[in-house]
């Protein structure tokens, strides 16, 4: 079988596995790598669920037209329209797919699937199972995933990590053709070939340090690819979550579906107010985000919630005791209830703080979640082609298309969701082109599955019809060569063991923590350009340090400290396309928040900031592209705020609630 | 005692733990280290002080960034294995005082209140240890492959909704489908042993997880049809029969897996299979 095309899939998440699975059904063999068992990635953090119209939504007056445009403007307009209204489209399919794999959606008492509310939508369009659902559809593709390894269609590799992209052939003719790797236990290097390669690897939490991301999410991968010449898209673009506890060696989420299953974000009118949040009376609590959203409430987009906490605990100084805290409450709901809707959030705060949130306030603060951006991706637009963009859709209004028929994009077509090196593709969190500006809740599931079952097509296509000479004829030298450059820079890093005399500023870990807290301090919730001139600064500093660093462990087996002080590298460079384009965007749009500049520029910055690496400098050069659009014409996003927070008296809260019940 | 008091008990000991923590303290972390496969295990210990919140991994990092033993020789940074971090992928799973429970959960206020108290870490030892406390579990995963853990569905292309169910029996599924696959019912185990020889894998004992898996997807509308398959993998040798009964599993499921039903409904399953196999004249 050596003369047999293959695919190459890095990374064994949502987007991995629902790839690997979609390739390998359509009869081309897979090579699925992982840093871990595929069934531990990061997707099993996903706690709230998916979005897709449904048919009780449809009535009402959604449709698949109405989670396109909500996605549009949750994004602030810097997404790719056309992928973004195909991705809709899709959502119901996925979700009946899902279904049919065994997921245990949560159950209407008639046995229909359960719906629930979610940020940014006025409408029940969230399938849901527990607040664990990114487990239960890991499982479910795993599940998939395992039964083509048993019939050996993917041939899965864990604990091998992906080191960087193998091309041949120069400008234009430039592709991918395989992967150099290494084996995490016995520190092996070897090189693979594939036709095409696909990253699904994931996003880059800990350039923050401390995030809700899992220990994996390093953004190495992506930052290799970005090093080799893929371009990466949107760097500034990162999510950061409104509900976290706060922890030692990461923040835990807790769900956006709290929210929408009724959780109310207060903290107490009083500055400093030490009573137990039980003991505060109802009319002695600041609803932040009822009062100066009283459309959305508490569902507004993220990027919106976080800033207003932000607001009330630093700005105001009116957080709980005075720490950067507020309280999300659930306690008015019944406890039985919210042990089946959210019994996997309640679990977990019970277990690291220690108070039961059926029937204490949780106390909780941002953190970094999730990444937007991610390597830049090409696609063919569908049939859909309005003469003028659309303007904004109201609810229950006739869809400017027929869903079924009216496609965002050319189904297979060999680019789609392919990156600017021929035969790289880029699915999932790495793919920049889905949500903007800001991700809604429960859209990332949903971006993850679709790039897989819908772009794993273009991949099949790309490979039987758009590559001639297969992999396996090309000379051995070739990969040979990116063998023996990976070895190089391996033994460089082992070199530096034990070298120095215990110097605590080479050590990998402490340039990692800085890198961290620097970033998290310069480039999260407010942005200032001074503040981010003085992070490149920094990155600059922590760049020196690195090539000095000193490894603390030279064994020859299953070394993590060589792996881990690796990523180090690739994140110092990710960081600083993520400032440098944080620094050029001078506006505020969706999760990028300038102090300095704090409106949306449409004539300047309605545009895609694209970093190429430039391997003279070490450093990202950035260009902004057009945002890919044509579908819906630019609008105000403001859900419908009252009141800047100044004048809390204006809507009684008591209104609110009854208002919301 | 009954298992119940004894898990009431340990929580009740955790929390009143949790409550006379002190500030500021150091603890020793005794830890069982192994350079690799075949190598010689040996003891080291490391004095970590205690951050606000900390756990197992957050003490593991500092030990990692600046790994000096209590005699004051340095030593390599402990290899471990963990992803999540908030008890859902399964990774950290290690015998942490004797007991084998996920790392990231194990709060340091919990176990180690006060100044020099000691937690000791150790690899699950039915697993072959790769280096310290990371250890190869392949045969975990293999165990699902055995038993079919999955849904036979006929494609991934569009073909309308799976099965309809009442909202009982999906939130008896849900609590089967937590299963992170993190081999605490497998450490437990007196009829579990450690076996390296993947030969021997599909006839040495399945364990409870893949047992109630196997249970899981009997229950799937669709996954039923290959409950025959499922219950000719259970029958024979390392099947379900291999289950002596001892109940450890169920009491160290961090996920209060109803594991013991499990194995109960599949015994019964496997019996009735059989009886049916005999009938048909197939064996």
């Amino acid at each position: 079988m050596a003369d047999e095309k293959r695919v190459i899939v890095v990374g064994g998440g949502l987007a991995g596995l629902a790839a690997s699975v979609r390739i390998a059904e359509a009869g081309v063999p897979v090579d699925l790598f992982s840093m871990v068992p595929v069934k531990r990635s990061h997707s099993v953090c996903a706690q709230g669920g998916i979005n897709a119209c449904n048919e009780v939504a449809r009535q009402q007056g959604y449709s698949e037209y109405q989670h396109f445009d909500e996605t549009l403007i949750g994004g602030d307009f810097l997404n790719d329209q056309h992928p973004v209204l195909e991705m809709a489209n899709w959502a119901p399919k996925i979700i009946d797919l899902l279904d049919r794999m065994g997921v245990p959606f949560n159950r209407s008492s008639e046995g229909f699937r359960d719906l629930r509310l979610f940020g940014g939508s006025l409408f029940k369009r969230t399938h849901f199972a527990g607040a664990t659902t990114g487990q239960q559809l890991l499982y479910a593709l795993d599940e998939q995933t395992r039964r083509f390894a048993a019939e050996g269609k993917v041939n899965k590799m864990e604990f091998w990590e992906f080191l960087w992209p193998i091309t041949e052939g120069e400008g234009e003719d430039k592709r991918c053709v395989g992967i150099v790797a290494q084996d995490m236990r016995t520190m092996q290097i070897r090189s693979f070939r594939a036709d095409a390669v696909v990253m699904a690897t994931g996003g880059c939490g800990l350039v923050f340090g401390k995030s809700t991301n899992s220990i994996i999410c390093t953004g190495g991968a992506a930052s290799r690819c970005y090093q080799a010449g893929a371009w990466y898209g949107n760097p500034e673009m990162i999510q950061v979550h409104p509900t976290a506890i706060p922890g030692a060696d990461k923040c835990r989420l807790m769900s956006e579906s709290a929210r929408g299953e009724g959780g109310r974000v207060w903290v107490p009118k009083k500055k400093g107010d030490t009573r137990r949040p039980n003991d505060i009376p109802e009319n002695e609590r600041y609803y932040i985000l009822e009062e100066r959203y009283p459309k959305y409430g508490n569902l507004v987009p993220r990027d919106i919630a976080t800033r207003e906490i932000f607001d009330v605990c630093v700005n105001e100084g009116m957080g709980i005791n005075g720490t950067n805290q507020v309280y999300l409450d659930l306690t008015h709901r019944d406890p039985e209830y919210l042990t089946q809707k959210l019994g996997g959030i309640m679990d977990i705060y019970e277990k690291f703080v220690g108070d039961d949130p059926r029937y204490t306030p949780m106390r909780i603060f941002p953190a970094v979640h999730y990444t937007m951006g991610g390597l830049w991706t090409t696609y063919t637009p569908g049939d859909y082609q309005p003469d003028q963009p659309m303007g904004e859709h109201k609810p229950g209004n006739p869809i400017p298309i027929d869903a079924q028929l009216g496609h965002g994009l050319t189904i297979g077509a060999h680019n789609n969701a392919m990156t600017n090196l021929k035969g790289l593709y880029a699915f999932g969190e790495v793919n920049f082109a889905y949500h903007g500006a800001t991700r809604l809740g429960a859209n990332a599931l949903l971006s993850c599955i679709f790039d897989g079952l819908c772009n794993g097509v273009s991949v099949v296509n790309y490979v039987r019809e758009g590559v001639e000479a297969p992999a396996s004829e090309l000379p051995q030298t070739l990969f040979d060569q990116a063998e023996k450059s990976e070895q190089d820079k391996h033994d460089k890093i082992m070199s530096s063991v034990n070298t120095g005399k215990g110097d605590q500023a080479l050590n990998p870990y402490q340039i990692a923590n800085e890198l961290g807290e620097e970033m998290n301090a310069a480039s999260t919730v407010v942005k200032t350009g001074p503040r981010l001139e003085k992070c490149l600064a920094k990155l600059d500093e922590l760049w020196d340090r690195y090539t000095r660093m000193e490894l603390g462990d030279g064994a020859m087996w299953t070394n993590q400290s060589l792996s881990f002080a690796r990523s180090v590298g690739d994140m110092i460079i990710l960081g600083e396309a993520i400032a440098k384009a944080g620094l050029l965007r001078e506006e505020s749009r969706g999760s990028h928040y300038r102090t300095d500049f704090p409106e949306r520029d449409d004539d300047k910055f309605w545009k895609a900031s694209v970093a190429k690496f430039n391997s003279d400098t070490n450093k990202s050069d950035i260009e902004f592209m057009p945002v890919k659009a044509g579908l819906v014409k630019l609008r105000p996003r403001n859900y419908g705020k009252v009141d800047s927070g100044t004048n809390k008296e204006k809507i009684p809260p008591k209104q609110v609630a009854e208002a919301k019940a | 005692m009954s298992d119940a008091e004894a898990h009431a008990f340990d929580a009740d000991m955790r929390r009143v733990n949790r409550k006379k923590a002190v500030e500021g303290r150091s603890v020793i972390f005794k830890i069982k280290r192994c350079d690799g496969p075949g190598k010689p295990n040996r003891w080291e210990s490391f004095k970590v002080p205690v951050e606000q919140g900390a756990n197992v991994i957050s003490s593991l990092k500092l030990i990692a960034a600046n790994p000096i033993t209590t005699e004051g020789t340095k030593t390599t940074p402990v290899v471990w294995d963990s992803g999540c971090l908030e008890e859902v992928c399964g990774a950290c799973t290690m015998v942490i005082n004797g007991r084998v429970r996920q790392s990231c959960s194990c709060l340091i206020d919990e176990y180690a209140p006060l100044e020099g108290d000691v937690i000791t870490l150790e690899p699950m030892s039915k697993f072959p240890v790769i280096r310290d406390l990371w250890v190869d579990r392949d045969r975990l995963f293999n165990a699902l492959t055995r038993v079919k853990a999955w849904v036979p569905i006929d494609g991934t292309y569009n073909m309308g909704a799976g099965p309809k169910e009442s909202p009982d029996h999906q939130q008896m599924r849900y609590a089967l489908s937590e299963c992170m696959s993190c081999g605490c019912c497998l450490e437990a185990c007196p009829q579990y042993n450690k076996e390296e020889d993947p030969e021997k894998w599909d006839t040495s004992f399945v364990g409870a997880h893949a047992i109630s898996q196997a249970r899981l997807f009997n229950e799937h509308g669709t996954g039923k049809r290959l409950k025959g398959e499922r219950y000719d993998a259970l029958s024979g040798p390392g099947g379900v029969n291999d289950c002596g009964n001892a109940q450890n599993c169920v009491k160290v499921c961090p996920k209060g897996i109803p594991l013991t039903e499990s194995i109960g409904a599949v015994g019964r399953g496997t019996t009735v299979h059989a009886i049916k196999r005999f009938f048909e004249g197939k064996k």
